[in-house]
């Protein structure tokens, strides 16, 4: 989980994901489209590699990479377990604040 | 029940996060159920099966707020603090450290208030001090010092 954030976290990475998104691609059209040097494109994806967000394949001359969804997958699980958490406080946040304003108005509060 | 807006969580710097939330009510209502243990009992204890069990806020500066959330198999977790600023209806500052202090150290949260036309956004920001912090927070699932924000994120998790 936290490795996944860790290689998230440095942009070039997450662009890389974000590229990977729409299908598999070769290593050099990566370098093409991010604008960086070929061994810093490599060095990022071994980052991604480790952290068992993507997988590489050979073909031919080509090193083709693809993203992997099961971190991805454990991520979103995660993300959306807190923000449930604080979205289910929020809500009975919104019942107690109907009631508190119910209340005013019956006390007949001028305040707004 | 009906929602009021939907709650975003960013990450505005590498030690903050930051969660934004709108509520049908005029601020002093929110700021009150914020700082009422008779209020924040009610709302402020996270998925279902937990309760928040003691629940003391000392309303005041350098006043003591402590809090301890128990789980229906036995489990506690708690968590105190000190109040650093009161300014009703508009600010909160409060720290927090939890008893095993899987946060690796104090975290400052900064609650801002703004009221428009009888709604209120709130503001919630969790400072944590260090990067032993923060790590520590992201060991347990909050999420903060990621460099990715949460929408951008969120955005692409749900393509």
């Amino acid at each position: 989980m936290m490795e996944t954030l860790q290689a998230l976290a440095e942009p070039n990475r997450f662009h890389i994901v974000e590229l990977l998104r729409d299908g598999p691609r070769p290593v050099g059209d990566m370098v093409h489209r991010l604008g960086l040097r070929q061994p810093q494109v490599s060095k990022h994806l071994r980052v991604l590699s480790d952290a068992g967000l993507v997988d590489v394949r050979v073909d031919a001359q080509r090193r083709i990479y693809a993203l992997r969804p099961a971190p991805l997958k454990e991520l979103e699980v995660w993300i959306e377990r807190y923000r449930r958490i604080w979205e289910g406080n929020f809500q009975r946040l919104d019942g107690v604040l109907q009631e508190l304003k119910a209340k005013e108005k019956k006390r007949g509060g001028t305040k707004r | 029940m009906k929602n009021s807006g939907a709650l975003k969580v960013t990450t505005p710097s590498d030690r903050e996060i930051t969660m934004t939330r709108a509520f049908e009510a005029p601020r002093h209502l929110v700021f009150e159920a914020w700082t009422k243990p008779e209020f924040v009992k009610r709302w402020l204890y996270g998925p279902d099966d937990w309760r928040l069990s003691v629940c003391e806020m000392d309303l005041r500066v350098g006043g003591a707020a402590r809090f301890v959330w128990r789980h229906g198999d036995g489990q506690e977790m708690g968590m105190s603090g000190v109040f650093r600023e009161i300014t009703p209806p508009d600010r909160l500052v409060f720290t927090e450290i939890w008893d095993d202090d899987w946060t690796g150290g104090e975290a400052l949260n900064t609650l801002v208030f703004t009221e428009h036309a009888g709604k209120t956004t709130l503001n919630q920001t969790v400072l944590y001090s260090s990067r032993a912090a923060r790590d520590g927070a992201l060991k347990t699932g909050m999420e903060d010092g990621v460099a990715v924000s949460y929408d951008r994120l969120a955005e692409l998790l749900r393509s």
